[in-house]
């Protein structure tokens, strides 16, 4: 499973690559591979408010529907929305292309609630016992 | 065999694992879900050729009369009309007309037939059937002995002419033979749950690694899962047992009329023909979403703000591009072309009531 050393992870499996004032933030290779074939992304408006840990957009697979939740407060100054005519780049390129959304950081001090790369491994290595 | 979670395992279950098979619960047996991934799975069937697991479903073997035993009244068709070495799709019924199960029954000689059934329902049918059966009637239960293989694709004729069975492939639709494969005398019939040409072949369970092994041999075979399954069988608008029929559906509601004989004798008939002469209440219908979104099990279906149903399958079909689904829906409103709305909380699909089958272009019934 792939786990960059370079983002912060969520307990819901989502990341965030915090640059400055910014965090690009998606679902990880956990997340996609659970979740298989990926058929639909559902991306919020450019422009929204979103709330640490509350949803913020949805995919769905073959499967199953799930939501995915904001890893940091703010402002979506950008979303993906290749990702509406191409949803299985999730699966394909999970950290890169296939982003979902661009946060505007609220508060900084929201990512003490967020795992680093050896914490996320070993709370999928709990989960997986 | 049992795993510590109490699911039973397959005779294949070393294969899925060698081939890194993502393996779930499916009606008490721990399956194959996915390899390489669904929609892969279920482009290959539509394309080439895909061998399942169904190792899992039940073989009944039933010898005597039809009339004089009784058997024929434990079907919705009359088994003693199927020609020899043909099978038929039907349903068991209870008293109620409700489903008991859906199965495929295999007249193998004058008095001589195979029922196929469905896994979650193997103990509760061999019990209907033998309570029903009179003197005189052989009934075994052969589900632990006999391993299911399905052949399914558009290649499957090859690759069974070529590999298993040259003269397999002179079967027709819905036909089948005893054929000559790893030194046993086997049944394959030209059946399946996909829509594609293809074949379902039962062999005893000690040999299923070995025929397994030969089919996957070809490069031009791949394995399938159940979720590929899944998605191939609702494009054809089939029904799946335990989710859009059970003991409290009927076969007129759930679209299934045309393989019920009501000029014949059998448990249910009765209020099969009450029914029909009050009309039901409730039709299952198939509906296609006007996105990728899919429709899933227990969504609600609604017209103009009021829930006229529930969807009881659903998926993104990979062969259309949107999402499918169906489900009971009050029947005033069962009708082609009626727009409709499946909702599950904040989440809402607009989807159109549409003809089954949705994937029109399989090849299961090709010359």
């Amino acid at each position: 499973m792939d786990i960059p050393k370079n983002l912060f992870y969520t307990k819901e499996h989502e990341w965030a690559l915090i640059e400055g004032n910014k965090a690009r933030v998606g679902i990880t290779d956990h997340a996609q591979s659970r979740l298989g074939d990926i058929t639909y992304v559902e991306l919020p408006a450019e422009g929204k408010e979103v709330k640490q840990f509350e949803m913020m957009a949805s995919v769905e697979s073959v499967k199953a529907a799930s939501e995915v939740y904001a890893p940091l407060s703010g402002k979506l100054v950008s979303v993906n929305s290749a990702l509406q005519a191409s949803p299985e780049t999730v699966n394909s390129s999970p950290y890169k292309d296939g982003w979902m959304a661009i946060i505007e950081i609220k508060d900084e001090s929201e990512k003490a609630a967020l795992m680093d790369c050896e914490k996320y491994r070993k709370y999928l290595e709990s989960a997986a016992e | 065999m049992q795993d510590a979670n109490n699911l039973k395992n397959t005779p294949l279950l070393g294969e899925h694992i060698n081939l890194k098979a993502r393996m779930a619960p499916f009606a008490g047996w721990n399956m194959p879900i996915q390899y390489e991934g669904i929609i892969a799975e279920h482009n290959h069937t539509r394309a080439g050729a895909s061998l399942f697991d169904i190792c899992h479903m039940g073989e009944f073997y039933v010898e005597g009369g039809a009339r004089e035993t009784g058997l024929d009244a434990i079907f919705s068709f009359s088994i003693d009309e199927i020609p020899l070495k043909k099978c038929r799709y039907g349903a068991m019924l209870n008293e109620k007309g409700g489903i008991m199960d859906d199965l495929i029954v295999y007249r193998i000689a004058k008095n001589e037939w195979m029922i196929v059934v469905n896994s979650a329902t193997i103990d509760k049918d061999a019990a209907h059937i033998r309570r029903h059966l009179k003197k005189g009637a052989d009934f075994k239960d052969r589900s632990a002995e006999l391993a299911k293989i399905d052949l399914q694709g558009p290649l499957s004729r090859d690759v069974l002419t070529e590999l298993v069975a040259p003269a397999a492939g002179k079967l027709g639709y819905y036909t089948f033979d005893f054929f000559d494969v790893l030194g046993e005398n086997i049944i394959i019939s030209r059946t399946g749950y996909t829509g594609e040409l293809g074949y379902e072949l039962y062999i005893s369970a000690g040999k299923a690694v070995a025929l397994w092994r030969l089919l996957l041999g070809d490069k031009r075979v791949r394995p399938a899962g159940l979720g590929a399954r899944d998605t191939l069988r609702l494009e054809m608008g089939y029904s799946l047992y335990g989710q859009d029929v059970n003991e409290d559906t009927s076969p007129l509601e759930a679209g299934l009329e045309r393989f019920i004989d009501l000029n014949g004798d059998f448990i249910g008939r009765d209020a099969l023909v009450g029914q029909k002469k009050k009309g039901v209440k409730r039709k299952l219908v198939a509906f296609k979403s006007d996105s990728r979104k899919a429709p899933r099990h227990h969504y609600s279906i609604m017209k103009d703000d009021k829930e006229i149903g529930s969807v009881t399958s659903g998926s993104f079909a990979p062969s259309l591009g949107c999402g499918i689904g169906m489900g009971y829906v009050a029947a005033p409103y069962a009708r082609e072309g009626e727009g409709i709305l499946i909702k599950s909380g904040r989440n809402e699909i607009g989807a159109v009531i549409t003809q089954r089958p949705f994937y029109k272009n399989g090849s299961a019934r090709v010359k």
